[in-house]
Order: structure tokens, then sequence, then C-alpha cells
């Protein structure tokens, strides 16, 4: 077993490094879906605006492909060089799984990425529309599996045990892949990923509107953004709703956590607004509560009794404050998402969804709040899992590399340094992309006439279009 | 009653072979990159393997998500060995594959990203030959876990089979780039492959003649009866094949080159398969100890005979799409 300090270090990266690719798929699953929207409507309608958005949220898509990509492939060799215990225990069971999502995940994505970057005039509209489905339908089954994987992780089912202490596979793989949380989870998350999609599309619509409110690709954008705010915000609410119901049922000291419940509440435990809780004495201080609101939500019965962590051995607690805060988090973006898509609502209703400038100050405001709500998310679900791997069985300080600290040291700066130089630098291409804005009238594949056709006003391309790159080649050869 | 865990070995080698023919002629690039001259040469040298990098790389995916599958115990054993240059390898990777875009979107700072791409893909390539001589090597295990200090696979041998990869990956991408570009660009991707053949000719040598006395069990497969008579063809093969490269070369052939650079790979990974088989880790680890149960390895063998004829097909097609001689603006 390696000593505690190699341990710290290798939970600490394999957070750095989860969180930092997390960011990019959470993006990509919402923005490829979207693409494949736009690329539909056009071939649909034939309208430019439609093909202009999707030539400019594929730029945007393909440094966040590319970003995701490379700190996923981080990710799976993670499992082996900092959790070697882990892998060998775990691998006959969860190690499937992920080889399904490289055979039918990975391959697919990559595969007719190529060809949607840079092939819409090899192949023309209908086979590179199939190309963009094809990278949508990649995401979402890459999430599919992995999320799988991570599910059983938390709600282990269909295994047995070998005498070397190895996982092995029970009869059924559905009972391993179909594992009790795995559907709530996965709904959750995708959801989560359109969401935030959604949300920083709108806060691009915005930011353009802001400067310029009969913009027509931006109000397009808002238009299409706020619409996603609207239906899926309660939606999604109503998912972590049933998916907090379930962990209930699975991981009930992960809920303890979340909720700040220390003490066992036998008539009714008090929903927690805020406070601060403190392990140590086993309470929450300066609480803000809701008396028995905790057992209407969680039992539907405002008197039913609830356990606290005080019915669990300490030795079995997860820490406290970082589940009870990151959850607070998580629910507090909820709600502000749910509020904007019904303020949107509101404003369309009164037919002022392109000139309410408060709407769209908050749109731009909450353009990154996906991004923090899905990370909190994680956090809450995966530090309420400690101390354990895989629940119940297999504890996080038996399932490390036997590594020195010195090692796991040296590689975790090199990931801190490289990360935020690396995915700093992406980040701030993004976000130059994004305020350059959209550039109209590029000419589809089949066109065959004409360059650039740009109306006055709006940025010119070439800051953008570096000679070279053959995606804004496409556009004016020929 | 199938050999599963031997068909899986199949699987693995087979995925580790793709990953370093495909990824290796990108990488291979990225090492030769600074070489070519700034603009033109290194835009049309970038675009030739823009839309299919990505793909190339999922080989790599494979080949680590297989054997954490299929031979976790392997997997366990072996990412701990390897710590430094695994780490290495990937971060090496991130700037590598980053700088396909970046370089377009910030023309102020390409040469930045030109070095990074360059820097990345050395980086990554002699990790990966070095992992590849720390496996071969050996690596010390007991009860089921990496047994030595995290400096083991730091040896001359390791060194010689990290260069021998940087050689052949600049082979396959020197001759990738005869057959994909013309004019100087061209000219230049011939006397870089060149150069680049002796290299790779020289260090497989080397690298051949050093495996007979790394172990004695290597020396036996490779020298004694009956494993003789099927180990021979392999140098063989290998010397018409060095000799049919630098003629091709040689007479300004454009598609040959490459093609011969990919036979000397599979020679290669053929020796290597020889020295090392049945072992997965040497010394002590063979595939039927490393395997994972029956049950893991044959749900997984349906999705690969499902899938792996359709990720053949569309990756043909995705290469199909781009073929043809690339410049500057893109594929033709």
């Amino acid at each position: 077993m390696p000593d505690l300090d190699a341990l710290l270090l290798a939970r600490i990266q394999f957070a750095f490094t989860v969180s930092f690719h997390f960011i990019f798929p959470a993006f990509s699953i919402g923005l490829a879906s979207y693409l494949m929207v736009l690329e539909g409507l056009w071939l649909k309608t034939g309208q430019q605006r439609y093909l202009d958005l999707f030539k400019f949220w594929l730029k945007i898509f393909a440094v966040a492909f590319a970003m995701g990509v490379v700190s996923g492939i981080v990710m799976s060799y993670q499992f082996g060089t900092n959790w070697a215990v882990f892998s060998d225990k775990a691998g006959p069971v969860i190690g499937p799984l992920m080889a399904y999502e490289v055979l039918t995940a990975f391959f697919l994505e990559a595969g007719f990425l190529g060809v949607m970057l840079f092939g819409m005039k090899k192949v023309g509209k209908r086979l590179h529309f199939a190309a963009t489905c094809m990278v949508a339908l990649g995401t979402f089954i890459s999430a599919f599996w992995i999320l799988s994987v991570n599910s059983w992780m938390h709600t282990p089912t269909g295994y047995e045990i070998a005498a070397n202490g190895q996982f092995l596979p029970g009869p059924s793989w559905w009972d391993i892949v179909f594992n009790p949380s795995f559907p709530y989870r996965l709904l959750h998350t995708i959801t989560a990923a359109y969401l935030t999609t959604a949300f920083v599309v709108g806060g691009v619509g915005a930011w353009h509107l802001l400067k310029d409110r009969t913009q027509p690709h931006a109000r397009t954008m808002f238009s299409m953004a706020m619409w996603m705010a609207a239906l899926v915000a309660p939606l999604q609410i109503v998912l972590g709703d049933l998916h907090g119901l379930n962990t209930l049922e699975h991981q009930p000291a992960k809920v303890m956590a979340m909720e700040g419940h220390y003490q066992s509440h036998p008539d009714g435990a008090p929903l927690i607004l805020f406070g601060i809780p403190d392990s140590e004495a086993g309470t929450v201080r300066y609480a803000i509560e809701i008396p028995k609101a905790s057992s209407l939500i969680l039992k539907h019965d405002p008197d039913a009794p609830l356990d606290g962590l005080d019915t669990i051995p300490p030795e079995d607690h997860p820490p406290v404050g970082i589940v009870f805060w990151s959850f607070r988090i998580m629910v507090g973006i909820g709600m502000a998402m749910l509020a904007l898509g019904m303020w949107s609502l509101f404003a369309r209703w009164r037919g002022r969804l392109y000139e309410s400038k408060g709407l769209h100050r908050a749109a731009l405001v909450m353009a990154p709040s996906g991004f923090v709500a899905v990370l909190a998310g994680w956090i809450t679900t995966e530090v309420g899992r400690q101390p354990w791997t895989i629940h119940g069985l297999l504890r996080t300080a038996d399932s490390a590399s036997p590594l020195d600290a010195p090692a796991v040291a040296t590689s975790l700066a090199a990931f801190v340094v490289v990360y935020f130089a690396v995915f700093g630098a992406g980040v701030w291409y993004i976000l130059r992309l994004m305020a350059d804005g959209v550039q109209t009238g590029e000419s589809g594949p089949s066109s065959g006439v004409a360059g650039p056709i740009r109306a006055a006003g709006i940025t010119p391309a070439a800051q953008g279009m570096d000679a070279g790159d053959p995606r804004e080649a496409t556009e004016t050869e020929r | 009653m199938i050999d599963l865990p031997l068909v899986w070995a199949f699987l693995i080698a087979f995925s580790v072979f793709m990953y370093v023919v495909m990824d290796g002629f990108d990488l291979g690039i990225g090492v030769l990159f600074p070489t070519f001259a700034v603009g033109g040469e290194r835009d049309s040298a970038m675009n030739s393997i823009a839309p299919v990098w990505d793909g190339n790389e999922t080989w790599l995916v494979l080949g680590g998500g297989g054997l954490f599958a299929a031979f976790p115990l392997a997997y366990a054993i072996v990412m701990p060995a390897t710590y430094p240059l695994i780490i290495a390898m990937l971060l090496g990777l991130v700037f590598r594959g980053v700088a396909f875009e970046f370089r377009w979107r910030d023309s102020a700072h390409r040469g930045f990203w030109d070095l990074a791409f360059a820097g990345g893909s050395l980086v990554a390539a002699l990790s990966q030959g070095m992992i590849l001589g720390a496996l071969l090597q050996g690596i010390a295990v007991e009860d089921r876990a990496y047994a030595g200090s995290w400096w083991d696979w730091l040896t001359p041998y390791t060194l010689l089979t990290g260069l021998g990869t940087v050689a052949g990956y600049a082979l396959l991408g020197s001759t990738w780039l005869v057959w994909k570009l013309e004019g100087a660009a061209q000219d230049h991707a011939r006397r870089m492959a060149v150069r680049a053949a002796w290299a790779t000719i020289a260090l497989m040598g080397a690298v051949s003649l050093y495996n007979v006395v790394l172990r004695p069990e290597y020396a036996e497969r490779w020298l004694s009866m009956p494993d003789l008579l099927w180990a021979a063809p392999i140098p063989f093969v290998t010397g018409l094949l060095a000799i049919a490269l630098l003629r091709a070369l040689a007479q300004g052939r454009e598609a040959a080159p490459f093609g011969c650079s990919l036979g000397l790979f599979l020679t290669g990974m053929a020796g290597l398969g020889v020295t090392i088989f049945p072992h997965i880790v040497p010394p002590s680890v063979t595939i039927w100890d490393a395997a994972a149960p029956e049950r893991s390895q044959s749900f997984m063998l349906i999705g690969v005979a499902i899938t792996m004829p359709l990720i053949l097909a569309y990756t043909a097609w995705a290469y199909w799409v781009f073929r043809g001689k690339v410049d500057q603006d893109g594929y033709h």
C-alpha cells in the first residue's frame, strides 16, 4: 500500500485532470447536437443563417473537441498509472465497458470528425450531414458507456468476487451496464451537457445582441438557447430530484452529507438551506432551516424519519463540508437557470426577447454557469462516494498504485502547469472566436460560385481566417 | 474451445500495430516539422494529416483500453512501472494534439505552436519507444504489483529502443509526405526519408542484436530449433524490404516508400512478437496469467467482431475522401 502522501497526491491529480477534462465533453456533447440541428435546419429550409451559424460553431467545436480528446487520453491511462490496484481488481468488469466506449464511440467521433471539419466540399451536403450526425451520436454513446462505468462504481451490481480479490462479471452483463444509478446519472448528465451548451450559446447571442440587437445570427442563437433554457431547466430539476432519490436508496451517506444531516431525525428532518458544517462537532452551525422539508422532499412525507450520519461508522463518512457546499452551488445555479428560462418566456410573450437589455446581460453573466454547475454536481457525487472507489467494496486508500510520493508530486505539478497553459490558451481562442462573431454569407458547398459576401458592419473574416486552414479555404476557393 | 487470451493478445498487438503505423506517421511529421520551411511547406504537411490524426490516435486508446479490459493485470503492472514515461507521453500528446487547431487560431504565436507540435511529437515518440524497451527488458513483479523502483525503465537498451522508434516514425512521416506532397516540399521529404531510412535500419538492427543478449529466453526463442524455423524469415524479409525502400526512394517513387516503411514496421512487430511471446510482461507474467476471465473477454470479442469491420470501413472511407495530393489550402 502506498504511503498517505502519495495517495493524497494521486487523488488530487485525478480530481484535477478529470475536472479539466469534463469541462470539454460537457460542452461538446451539447454542441455536437446543436451543430446537427443547425445543419439539419439549413438542409431543410435552405436558409443561409443556419449555415453561417453552423460554420461559426464548428470552428469553436473543433478547438473544444481537440482539448477533450487530448485530456481524455490522459484519463484512459491514469487508471493504470495511479490506480493500479483498482485497475487490476475492477478491470474484468469495467474494462470491457470502456473498450466498448472506444469501439462504438471514439472511433465513430474521430472517424467522421475529419469529414465534418474539412470534407463538406468533398462529400456533398447529405453525406456531410450524415458525418455530423455520426459525431453527435458518438458523443452520446461515449457518455452512455463511461457513465455506466462510473455508475457501476457507485452502485455495483452483477459482479462476483474471485479468490484473488478481483471483481468478475456475473452471468448477465445487463445487470452490470444497467446498474441501479445508471439511468438517472445518464439522463441527468446528458441534460446538464445540453443546458451547459445552451447557456454558452445564449451568452454568445446575448453578447452580440447587446452590441447590435438587430443582428440576425445573434437573434437566432439567443432565441434557440432561451427555448432550451425554458424547457430543459425545469426538466433537469425533476431529473436531479429523481437522481437524488435514487442516491438516497443506494448511497444514503452521500445524501446525509448533501443535506448536512449529522443527526438522525425520527419525526421529520429539516431542510438546511445554509449553514457551516462542522464535522468535528457533528453539527451544522448557523443553520437556516425549514422544518420537516427535507423529509417532505426525500420521503414525500413531512413526518417521515430520516437517518443521519450518526448511523454510519465514522470511517465510512464522506467529507461533509465539500459535498454540502458543492450541492448547494449546483442547486443554486439550477434555480437561476430556471429563472432565466422563465424570464425569457415572459420577454418572448411580451415581444421583447431581442430588446430586453437586462435579459441579455443576465444571459451573458450566466454563460459559464453550466460549467460551474456540472463541476459542482460532479464533485457532489464523487466526493460523496468517498471513502470508496467501488461503493461499499473497495476503499480509495486500497486502490492506488505503488508509487513514491515524489513521482506523483512531479507529475501533478506537470499536469497543473501544462493544463493551465495549454487549455487556458484554448479557452482564450474560443472566447476570441465567440467575440469575433458569425461571418455572414458564407457560401455553401454546392453554390459553386463567388467568394464570401460580407454585410456591412461585420468584423472582417481575416482575423479568424488565416490562410492555409483548409476549412477557411473551402469558402473562397473556386 | 477458442484460446481467448491468445485471440486477445493478437487483437491488442493489432491495435498497437495500427496505432504505431497510423499515429507513427503523424508523430514522425511532428518530429521532422522544424526542418520544413515556415509557411507553405509546414501548412501542407499539417493539412495532410489534419483530417485523420484524431482517428489515428484513437488506436492508442483502444490499445490501452483493450489492455485494461483483456489483461488488467498487465495494465496494472506496466503503467506504474513506466510511470514517468507514460506521463511524458500523455503530456507530449497534449501539446501535439492541440497544436493542430491552435496554430490556425493564433497566427501571432504560430511559431510557438509549431514548436509545441514538434516537441510534443518527439517526446511522445521517444516515450513510446522507451516504454516498449522497458517492457522487453523485463519488469519486476511481486504479488500482482510492480515491485521495482521508479527509475528502472532508464537503461541504455530503452534509450536505444526510444531512438529507434523516433527514427522509425520519422521514416513513416517522411515517406507519407513523399506520397502526399509535391514540388520542393516533396523533395525535402524525400531527402529526410533517406536519412530516416538509414537510421531506422541501423537502429532496428542494433535492437534486434541487443534482444538476443537481453534475456536468455529471448536468445532461445531466436536461436534454437524449432522456433528458429518460423523466426528466421523475419530478418530475411526485413532485409529485403529495407533494400526495396532505399531503391524506391532513389528512383523517386511516390507511394512505394511508404508501403515499404509499413512493411518494415510489420516485420519489426512480428520480430517483437517472437521475442516476447508468450509473455505479456516479461519475465514472469504470461498472457494467460494476466487474462481477464472468459466472460469479460468473450463479451468484448462480440463487440470487436461487430464493430471492427465497420471501424475499418469508415476509417478507409475517411482516408478515401482525403485521398490524393495536398497543399497549403488543403486537399484537392
